[in-house]
C-alpha cells in the first residue's frame, strides 16, 4: 500500500525530472522561455493529493497498529526477563527457560520487563517489537499461526553483547506445547547430574559469555575452572569449590576474577538450587583439578560472608498456575 | 538604497585589517591571530568550513572502520567494545560536530549577509564567539576519544549511558558546549535577517536561502536548550545519581527519550532546512529560471520549523509510550511531509522550460530531488505505526536517516560549496573531475544505503556486530558502496585543494546568479562591496548577460541604471 504509493509518486519524479533536464538542458540556439512564476490551481492539487494520501495511510497504520496493541483476554501469558545478553522465558508454573515456547493457534501475551538498561525484543515473522524497560512492565502479543522456530532478537542497543543477544521461539504443534511444559521441568531429574549441568550451561545461556574449551569469551571459561585458583580485582585469592561457584550464580558480584569486568547477571531466582547443583556436576566433569582435594580452608575465608540467599524460584509478576490448568 | 545600513554596518564592524584596492578578504591582513580573532564574517566562515570539513573527514574514518568491520559476521578487524565506540564516534562527530553547524555556519555564514548585501552579521563579535564555543566542543569530542571513547550511540540512552564505562560525561559536556555555540550562529542570523535587510528587501523578496536559515535559526534558538537541560541532567544522573532516569531511584529511562528528541527531531530539521534552502537557489540559478512558486516554498520552511517541535515522539513508537500519543505523533508525523512534498514539486516545476546546466552544483541539486525523495516517502513508512513496529531500529531506519542526512544534506552542502566555491575563493575548480566526483558519489551512496533498506526490512537490526550470515552479502555490497563513496569524496578534495593553487581566477558571476552576493568580486573584499549592489530581484535571471570575453555574467546597463 505505501509500497505503491511510493513507487507511484517515485516514479512521477523521476519521470518528470529526466524529461525536464533533457528537453530543457542547455544548448547552442535554446534559451529559456518563460512561464508563470506560480499557478494556484497545480500548487493546491499537489498539496491536497499528497495529504489526503497520507491521511490515508495513517488511518491504516493506526487501525492495524491498534488491533496489534491489545490483546485479547484469553491469551496465555508468558513473562519475558531482558538482562545484559540474554532472554529469560517464564512460564505460569514456574519454568524457567532461555528460548521462548509458544503453542500454535493461541493468543500468546508476553509481559517484559528488564533486569539492566533498555532492551527491545523483536520477533521480525510475527512483526512484533517492543522495548522492554527496567521498572516498567511492557506488553506485546501474537499468535503464531505455523509451527516451526523463528528467530527473536534485541534491537536496542545495550552494549557489548547486544549482536548476539539472540534467542528463538519455538512454535509447537497443537499438544506438543503442553506436553514440552510438563516435561521441561522434569526432564533434567532423569539425566546424570553432569549430563543435566551440560544441557543447563547450553540453554540457560552461560555460552554468551563463558566458553568450555580454555578460550576466555567475557567471562572465564569453564574448562579447568572448578577447583582452581584464581585471583580476583581486590587482589585475593579464590579456589573454586562449590559454594563459590554458588556464590558466583547467585551474587556474581560479590567477588570478581582479575581481568574480567563484573557483567555476569545474577541467575537468583532463575535457576533452582538443583540447577545449580547439576552445573556444579558438570563443571567437575571438565575439570582436571577436580578430582584432586577441593578448596584448602584459608582460601575458604575469602568468602566466609557467602550470603544463604533463599531459594525463589519463581520472581515473576503474575500468580504461579502449577497444574496448568489454563490449558485446553 | 542601502544607504543607512551600510553606514551602521561601518560602525558595528571594526576593520581588522587593510581595505584597499585590490586586496580581497583573504590577503587584507596575515597571521594566525588575524584569523583567529577576525570578526569578518567571511574569515568565520571560512574557518568553519575547514573545521566542519575536518570533522567530515573523522566522521567518515569511523564510517569506513565500521563498514570494513561489518564485511563478515562476528570479528573482521576489531572486537565489539570497539565496533561500539566507532558508531558512537561517527554518529556523534557527524552530527555535533558536521552536519548542524554544516551549512548555516559555514557556508551561511559567509553567504548570508552577502545576500543582503551587508557588511557583516549584526553581531560579529556574537559569530566569532559561536566559533570558539564549536573549538571548545570539539576539543571535548576528541578528549573523549583519546580518553577511550564512548559506547552509548550518539543518543545516549538511558540506564545504558549512565551504567556504562567510557567518557560519556566529556562527550556531553562537548555536545553541550556545541549547542551554545549553535544557539549563538541561530540568534545572530535571526537579527540579522531582521535587521540588515536593505530597504527595498521586502521579506519575499529575500533569496530562498535566506528564509530556510531563518527558519533554521528559530529551530536551533529555540530547541536547542532543551538538549541543554537534557545532557546536564544525564551528567547530574551519572555523577551524582540524582534519579531523574534511574528506575532504582524512581526514575523514568524513557523520560531521557522524550527529552533528547524533543531537541533531536527538530534537529534533524536544523540539517535539512539550510539544505533545501541551498537547492532552492541552484536549481532556479543553473536553469536560469525565476524559482516556481516563491512564496510556498519560503511558507512551507516556516510550516516545517514549527511542526518539527511536534513530531518528537515517532522515535518512541515502540517505547511503551500511550496508544493516543502513538496516535497524535503519527498523524503529526504525516504533516511534515506535506510541506516537503510541496517542495519537491516546486523544484521541478522550477525545471520546466529553463536552460539547465549540468554542472556539479546542478547534478548535486538533481541528486539531491531523488534522494530525498526516497529519503521522503521511506518515511512514510516509519510515520505509519503499524509498519514502525517491523522496521524500528534495523537498517531501514539507518537507510532512512542516511538517505535524509547524507544523501540529502550532505549532498546539499557539496552542491552548495561547488555552487560557492568560485565566491568563497575566487578560484574554477576543474569541471570534468567535479562532475566525475559527483557521478560517484551518487552511485557510492546507492549503493551502500539502498542496500540497507533491503537488509533492514528482511530484518536486520542496527548497531548490531554479529549478524546471521544469509546478511553477508548485503554488508559486502553496502561496504563496497562506502569504499566508492570515499573515493568520491578524495578526488573531490583533490581537485578543490588543487583549484586554490592552480585554478582558473573565477569572474564575480560565473554562474549567473542574480542575488545579490554576485555583485562583488570573487573573492569578496574585506567590507564585501566595493561600491552598492543593485537591488534586483534574486530570482530574475533577465538581469544580467553573459559575457563572452570574460566569461562573466554582468548586469545588464539598463538595470545598473
Ligand atoms: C553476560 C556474560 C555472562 C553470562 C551470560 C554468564 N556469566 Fe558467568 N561470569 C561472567 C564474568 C564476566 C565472570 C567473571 C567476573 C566475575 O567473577 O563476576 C563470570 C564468572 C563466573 C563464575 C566464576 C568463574 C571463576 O573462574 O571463578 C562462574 C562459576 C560463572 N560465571 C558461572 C556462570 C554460569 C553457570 C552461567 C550461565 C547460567 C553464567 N556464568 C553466565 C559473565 C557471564
Ligand atoms: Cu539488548
Amino acid at each position: 500500500m505505501i509500497y505503491v504509493i511510493s513507487v507511484i509518486f517515485f516514479a512521477l519524479i523521476v519521470g518528470l525530472m529526466v524529461t525536464f533536464v533533457v528537453q530543457f538542458r542547455r544548448r547552442k540556439g535554446y534559451q529559456a522561455e518563460d512561464s508563470p512564476p506560480h499557478n494556484t490551481r497545480l500548487e493546491v492539487i499537489w498539496t491536497v493529493i499528497p495529504t489526503l494520501l497520507c491521511v490515508l495511510i495513517f488511518y491504516l497504520g493506526f487501525k492495524s497498529f491498534l488491533n496489534m496493541s491489545t490483546p485479547p483476554a484469553n491469551a496465555y501469558e508468558i513473562s519475558v526477563t531482558g538482562q545484559k545478553w540474554q532472554w529469560f522465558f517464564g512460564y505460569p508454573n514456574g519454568h524457567t527457560a532461555s528460548e521462548l515456547h509458544v503453542p500454535v493457534d493461541r493468543p500468546v501475551k508476553l509481559v517484559m520487563t528488564s533486569e539492566d538498561v533498555i532492551h527491545s525484543l523483536w520477533i521480525p515473522a510475527f512483526r512484533v517489537k517492543k522495548d522492554v524497560v527496567p521498572g516498567r512492565y511492557s506488553k506485546i502479543w501474537f499468535q503464531a499461526i505455523e509451527p516451526g522456530d523463528y528467530p527473536l532478537l534485541c534491537t536496542e542497543y545495550c552494549g557489548t553483547g547486544h549482536s548476539d543477544m539472540l534467542s528463538r521461539v519455538i512454535v509447537h504443534e497443537p499438544g506438543g506445547f503442553e506436553t514440552w511444559l510438563r516435561d521441561a521441568d522434569g526432564l533434567l531429574d532423569t539425566l546424570p547430574p553432569a549430563e543435566a549441568g551440560e544441557k543447563l550451561y547450553l540453554t540457560k545461556g552461560c555460552t554468551q559469555c563463558h566458553s568450555v574449551d580454555g578460550t576466555a569469551g567475557i567471562g572465564p571459561t569453564f574448562q579447568d575452572m572448578f577447583a582452581g585458583s584464581f585471583a580476583t580485582r581486590d587482589g585475593a585469592t579464590i579456589v573454586v569449590d562449590e559454594d563459590y561457584v554458588r556464590e558466583s550464580m547467585l551474587d556474581p558480584a560479590a567477588s570478581v576474577i582479575a581481568g574480567f569486568e563484573p557483567v555476569m547477571p545474577t541467575y537468583a531466582g532463575k535457576l533452582k538450587d538443583k540447577e545449580i547443583t547439576m552445573l556444579i556436576a558438570y563443571f567437575k566433569s571438565i575439570s582436571r583439578h577436580a578430582p584432586q582435594e577441593p578448596a584448602s580452608s584459608d582460601a575458604d575465608s575469602d568468602h566466609s560472608d557467602q550470603p544463604d540467599l533463599p531459594d525463589n524460584p519463581d520472581n515473576l509478576d503474575h500468580p504461579e498456575d502449577p497444574d496448568h490448568s489454563e490449558e485446553k | 538604497m542601502s544607504g543607512d545600513t551600510a553606514t551602521n554596518n561601518a560602525a558595528t564592524v571594526p576593520t581588522d585589517g587593510q581595505t584597499t584596492g585590490g586586496t580581497d578578504y583573504l590577503n587584507c591582513s596575515y597571521g594566525i591571530k588575524s584569523w583567529l580573532l577576525t570578526l569578518d564574517h567571511k574569515r568565520i566562515g571560512v574557518m568553519y568550513l575547514v573545521a566542519i570539513l575536518t570533522s567530515f573527514f573523522l566522521g567518515g574514518i569511523f564510517a569506513l572502520l565500521v563498514r570494513t568491520e561489518l564485511l563478515t559476521p562476528g570479528q573482521t578487524i576489531v572486537d565489539a567494545d570497539t565496533y561500539n565506540r566507532m558508531f558512537t564516534l561517527h554518529g556523534a562527530i557527524m552530527i555535533f560536530l558536521f552536519i548542524i553547524p554544516g551549512i548555516p555556519a559555514a557556508l551561511g555564514n559567509f553567504i548570508l549577509p552577502l545576500q543582503l548585501g551587508a557588511k557583516d552579521v549584526a553581531l560579529p563579535r556574537l559569530n566569532l564567539a559561536s566559533f570558539h564555543l564549536y573549538l571548545g566542543g570539539a576539543i571535548f569530542l576528541l578528549a573523549a576519544i583519546w580518553l577511550g571513547g564512548v559506547d552509548t550511540g550518539w543518543t545516549f540512552y538511558t540506564p545504558y549511558s549512565t551504567t556504562t564505562n567510557g567518557s560519556v560525561v566529556l562527550v556531553t559536556l562537548g555536545v553541550f558546549i556545541l549547542g551554545f555555540s549553535s544557539i549563538f550562529t541561530g540568534l545572530n542570523f535571526i537579527v540579522t535577517i531582521h535587521r540588515m535587510r536593505p530597504a527595498g528587501m521586502g521579506w519575499f523578496g529575500m533569496p530562498l536561502f535566506l528564509w530556510a536559515l531563518y527558519a533554521t535559526a528559530i529551530i536551533q534558538v529555540l530547541a536547542t536548550p532543551v538538549l541543554g537541560i537534557t545532557v546536564l541532567l544525564l551528567i547530574a544522573e551519572r555523577m551524582l545519581g540524582i534519579g531523574i532516569f534511574d528506575p532504582a531511584l524512581g526514575g523514568d529511562p524513557v523520560l531521557f527519550q522524550h527529552f533528547f528528541w524533543f531537541y533531536s527531531h527538530p534537529a534533524v530539521y536544523i540539517m535539512i532546512l539550510p539544505a533545501m534552502g541551498v537547492i532552492s537557489e541552484l536549481i532556479s540559478v543553473h536553469s536560469r529560471k525565476r524559482i516556481f512558486g516563491y512564496r510556498m516554498i519560503a511558507f512551507s520552511s516556516i510550516a516545517i520549523a514549527i511542526l518539527s517541535f511536534l513530531v518528537w515522539g515517532h522515535h518512541l513508537f515502540v517505547s511503551g509510550q500511550s496508544n493516543l500519543a502513538n496516535m497524535v505523533f503519527s498523524a503529526l508525523t504525516f504533516s511534515v511531509s506535506i510541506p516537503s512534498a510541496i517542495k519537491v514539486f516546486n523544484w521541478i516545476a522550477t525545471l520546466y522550460k529553463g536552460e539547465i546546466r549540468l554542472n556539479a552544483p546542478m547534478l548535486y541539486a538533481l541528486a539531491f530531488i531523488l534522494l530525498f525523495g526516497i529519503g521522503g516517502l521511506t518515511g512514510l513508512f516509519l510515520g505509519s505505526l503499524a509498519t514502525d513496529v517491523h522496521l524500528h531500529d534495523t537498517y531501514f531506519i539507518v537507510a532512512h536517516f542516511h538517505y535524509t542526512m547524507m544523501g540529502s544534506v550532505v549532498i546539499a552542502f557539496l552542491g552548495g560549496l561547488h555552487h560557492w566555491w568560485p565566491k568563497m575563493f575566487g578560484r574554477m575548480y576543474s569541471e570534468r573531475w567535479s562532475v566525475i566526483a559527483a557521478a560517484l558519489v551518487f552511485v557510492g551512496f546507492n549503493v551502500t544505503f539502498f542496500t540497507q533498506f533491503v537488509m533492514g526490512s528482511k530484518g536486520m537490526p542496527r548497531r548490531y556486530y554479529n549478524y546471521p550470515s544469509e546478511f553477508t552479502i548485503y554488508h559486502v555490497i553496502s561496504s563496497i558502496g562506502s569504499y566508492l563513496l570515499a573515493i568520491g569524496f578524495i578526488i573531490t578534495a583533490i581537485y578543490l585543494i588543487h583549484s586554490l593553487v592552480k585554478g582558473r581566477k573565477a569572474p564575480a558571476n560565473p554562474w549567473g546568479g542574480a542575488s545579490l552576493e554576485w555583485q562583488t568580486a570573487s573573492p569578496p573584499i574585506h567590507d564585501n562591496f566595493a561600491e552598492e549592489p543593485v537591488l534586483t530581484d534574486p530570482y530574475d535571471f533577465s538581469v544580467n548577460e553573459f559575457d563572452e570575453r570574460t566569461g562573466d555574467y554582468l548586469l545588464r546597463p539598463e538595470v545598473k541604471g
